[in-house]
Parts: structure tokens; sequence; C-alpha cells
């Protein structure tokens, strides 16, 4: 079994990697045994059914549930290490859902997340002008896609080692999930993600390597691309027929814009 | 007339103890998930504290009543900050051992306090303005009413403008929301965990030394005949939210003293009564959570 890191293993070693990680939650397992590896460049996407411990395994990663094993960011095993301080050494989360703090404003929403000493702001207003407008208004109140970019913003103002970004176009609207996509291309060109993506014609778009889970286990790594263009393999471990990522130019190129970050 | 506005007085001042225990109960609960039921033992040594600096420098004079004040919430808060640090830090999410262990503090500060001071109240004298009255349309009303309901309102005011305008403020209504994303933005938590126990404490102990220039007396058990009251304003008010605490405490007060004089001394069972109907039709309080 290849992983996604197999291609570009002569490049540079990987950015993560995870030996045996197993999660709980409240006594339960919801991953277990997890292995594989996440390249020091472009897109991994982590993709499987729902319930099936993507979301779990990224929150393992950075210590926000109880889990064993091994986790080795950039060489460094940080596996024992409190959240804040695995955050610290380089990690920027998207969760699931947003999570920005409905009773803050925008900016203060964002004046949280600063942790570097020099942190990125231009970079984020010139990525998402709307929330300057709106930097005044309590973030509980934007639109979905809006909420997603202050998400999105508070991971992109610190550099990073890597993104752990949880299915970021959850619920959004079409045009902005090419908008949340383009973003993401363009941050991948600095930092790589591990991308958990329920959308496949978004992961098409955008991923090099895909580690599949099933039952809390990698039951497949390589790349992006083989894995979505075999019918069977997508039937078998997402449940969903191959319509569901078909191949061809999705709306929007987000790896033409310009902007690095 | 003159009765209404006498209970409505006494009601703010009672309401402004309330609040000073509530707040700290609030914020505790709302971004740690804390019930802290040694609350009451932080007032009582607030209080006892600022007793002795009284009985000690001499009480009648308001250098020695503001320096009892501040030494009172120096108290409180020194004691809650060891409490956080030593005991409660090891068990966030643990919460049936929370419970236990400060149901366990309180009981053990009680007789602690017991020992050093006596099972007696001992009384306590302030400036003798504090037993002056002012009239208020028609109505006497005794001058430490004012005295704690001002002081209450510049604590409420000092915790807004510390939540709004400074970083730690923003961290922990942040940490009230949504504590593990708190963390998940690379920001260590527990320091403001101990900087709101420490908080709690020092409003705790500032209410302790005003309760007993209120009551006219410090007993052991001072602490814990107001953290019931504070309890029952805290949850009408909403877990976690300042502003619903204050409000609330006004509310208990003043309804426990109307229901007292006009309904034959029924105010506990009014404010308990209170309670229910807000847990049955707004279990979230006032301006509590909603998830």
């Amino acid at each position: 079994m290849s992983t996604p890191a197999d291609h570009r293993a002569t490049e540079a070693p990987p950015i993560l990697r995870l030996e045996g990680l197993s999660a709980s939650i409240a006594g339960q397992q919801v991953v277990e045994d997890v292995t594989f590896t996440v390249p020091a460049t472009g897109i991994t996407a982590l993709l499987g059914r729902n319930g099936v411990g993507k979301t779990s395994t990224l929150k393992a990663i950075i210590g926000l549930i109880d889990r064993s094993g091994s986790v080795e960011l950039d060489g460094e095993r940080i596996e024992k290490e409190a959240t804040f301080k695995i955050i610290r050494s380089g990690v920027g989360y998207v969760p699931e859902d947003r999570e920005v703090f409905a009773k803050l404003t925008v900016a203060e929403n964002l004046r949280l997340a600063e942790r570097d000493a020099a942190p990125r702001r231009q970079l984020v207003e010139d990525l998402f002008p709307d929330l300057l407008a709106r930097s005044a208004q309590m973030a509980g109140t934007l639109s979905g896609g809006q909420q997603q970019m202050v998400s999105l913003a508070r991971a992109l103002l610190n550099t990073n080692k890597i993104l752990l970004v949880d299915e970021p176009t959850k619920g959004l609207a079409p045009k902005i999930v090419g908008e949340v996509a383009e973003t993401l291309a363009e941050a991948a060109r600095t930092v790589p993600i591990l991308l958990v993506e329920q959308n496949l014609h978004v992961v098409r778009q955008l991923a090099e390597g895909a580690v599949v889970l099933s039952g809390g286990r990698v039951v497949h790594t390589g790349r992006a691309r083989d894995f979505l263009d075999d019918a069977d393999l997508i039937q078998r471990h997402l449940g969903v027929s191959a319509d569901a990522a078909p191949a061809g130019k999705p709306a929007g190129n987000p790896v033409e814009k310009g902007a690095a970050l | 007339m003159s009765t209404v506005v006498l209970l409505l007085f006494t009601g703010l001042g009672l309401g402004a103890l309330y609040f000073l225990v509530a707040a700290g109960l609030s914020l505790i609960y709302g971004l740690m998930g804390v019930l802290n039921f040694a609350h009451g033992a932080f007032l009582t040594l607030g209080a006892f504290t600022g007793w002795e600096i009284a009985r000690r420098t001499g009480s009648d004079n308001w250098g020695t009543f503001l320096l009892s004040l501040v030494i009172g919430a120096a108290a409180g808060a020194v004691f809650a900050a060891f409490t956080e640090f030593v005991l409660i830090r090891r068990l966030y999410q643990r919460h049936i051992e929370q419970v236990l262990v400060t149901v366990g503090l309180s009981l053990a500060a009680v007789a602690l306090f017991d020992g050093i001071w006596g099972t007696d109240p001992v009384f306590i004298k302030g400036p003798a303005w504090f037993k002056d009255t002012t009239e208020i349309l028609g109505a006497r009303i005794p001058n430490d009413r004012f005295v704690c309901i001002i002081a209450a309102v510049m604590v409420l005011l000092a915790l807004v403008f510390f939540l709004k305008k400074t970083r730690y403020g923003m961290i922990i209504r942040a940490g009230v929301e949504n504590r593990s994303m708190v963390t998940a933005l690379g920001i260590d938590v527990r320091k403001a965990f101990t900087l709101v126990f420490t908080i709690g404490g020092a409003a705790a102990g500032l209410g302790g030394v005003l309760a007993s220039h209120y009551f006219g007396y410090v007993s052991p058990m001072l602490g814990g005949s107001l953290l019931i009251f504070a309890f029952i304003v805290t949850v009408i008010g909403g877990l976690g939210s300042l502003t619903g605490a204050a409000i609330a405490a006004v509310a208990v007060a003043v309804l426990q003293q109307f229901a007292n004089f006009y309904l034959g001394g029924t105010g506990d069972f009014v404010v308990v009564l209170a309670l229910a109907l807000v847990l049955l039709f707004r279990p979230t309080g006032l301006l509590g959570r909603t998830s």
C-alpha cells in the first residue's frame, strides 16, 4: 500500500506522521490504530463515510480528545503536549462547524487567534475584505459562509507548519464553496493541509493525496486522483457512486489565483 | 409609599451582596463548568479578615473601613487562587469530584473559622455614618445600604471593563462560549481559570466585609447563608452571564424583601418558587447560553 507521501518521498520528509493513533470520547473508541503521513507540501484529503472518525482524528492530533499512539510534527513528538502548546508549535486548526465565538465581534475573534509576534493581518484583509467591513459585527450574526471565512482567517493569521481543516464547505452555498476552495488552494502554496472534506468535487479540485478511513481505521492511502477515479473504491469506502466525484474542471480554478500565503 | 421605598433600597442593598457572590460563581461555572460550593468560604474569610482589620485599627473611620475592604478582598482572592491552583486544577472535567472537593472545603473552612474565631457571631462597627439614615421619599434608609449598592455597581463596572477591554477579558468571554476552541487557538486557558477564580474570590471577600456591616456581625456561617441565594441568583441570571447575575441579584433580593413584608415572611419560599418557574419555562436563565 502506498502512502500519500510516497510520490514525493524523495523531496522532503512528511510534516505529520501518525503511528498507531487511537482515540476515545467518553470511553468509546472512535479512532483505532491509525497510521499515515502527511507530506510537507500540498493538500492531503482525509476521507470516509460519516462517523468513521475523521473529525476525531484531527482532534486527536491536537489533543482535544483522549488519545494514545505517536504523533510527530516536523520530526518532533507532540502527543504528550497540551493542545495550546501543539497549536503554538505551528498547527492551524479550522474546526467543523466553524466554531466562531458568537458573542465576540469579528475583530475580537481574529485578535484572539493572533499568536505570532507579527500576525499576517494584511494578508487576511486582502483575502477577506468583507470581514474588514464587518469587524465590529458579532460573529454569531454572520452567515455560514462569513463565519467560515472568520474560521479560516483565524488559522491563516499565523505562520503554521500544517493546517488541519475540517469540512470547510459543509452547509455552504455553491458560490461560497468555490471561494473557500480558492482560499485553501492559495494557502496550500505555502503550508501543507490535512483536509477533511465530504464534497468530492472539492477533493478532486484540491487534494493530491488521500487517506481513507473506515470504522476508525485507515483502509486506503494513495493519490487522491487515483482513488477518485476508482468507482469501486469510492462505492466501497464512501458509500457513494463515482458520479459524486466527476472528473473534469470544477467551477473556479483556485490554483490560478495570484496571491501567495 | 415610604415602606415601598425602604423595602426597595433594602432589597437593592441585599441584592448588591448577592451579586458580589454570584458574579464569581457565574463566571467560574461559565468558564470552567465548576460548581464552586466553597465560594461562601471566600466570603466568610473576607468578612473575618475585614473584622480583624476593623478591630485592630479602630473601626469608626473611613480609612480603616476602606482598608478592611481592600484586605478582605485580597484575602478572598488569595484563598480562591489557592483553591483553584491546589485543588480544582487537577479535577477539570471531573464534575462529581469537583462537587465533593468544594463541599468538603466549605465544611472544613467553617470548622477552621469556628476554631479561630469561635462559633458565636462577632459584632462589627463601621463609620458612624453607616448607622445614620438618609430620607428618600419619606423613607429613612440606613446608609450602609448605599455603601453596598455603590460598591456592587463599581465592581460590576470594573468587571465589565475588564471583560470588554482587556485580552484576558476577551479570553474569558470566549472561554465561556467554547473553552476547547480557545485552547485550539493556542491559548493557555488555565491562566484564565486561575484569574477568574481570583477575581471571583476578591468579589466574594469584598462582599464579606460589606455583608458584615449590612448585618452588623460576622459568623462562620455567614458565607454559607448567602451562598444559597447566590446560587439561585446565578441560575436565574443564566450561568456564565455577569449581566444576568446583576439583574437576577436585584430581582431576587427585592422580591424577597417585598414577600417577607407583604406575604407574611415568605420571602425565601417566593424566591425558591421563582427559581422553579425559571427552570421550568427558561431553563437557561434570563441571559444564559441556549445550548
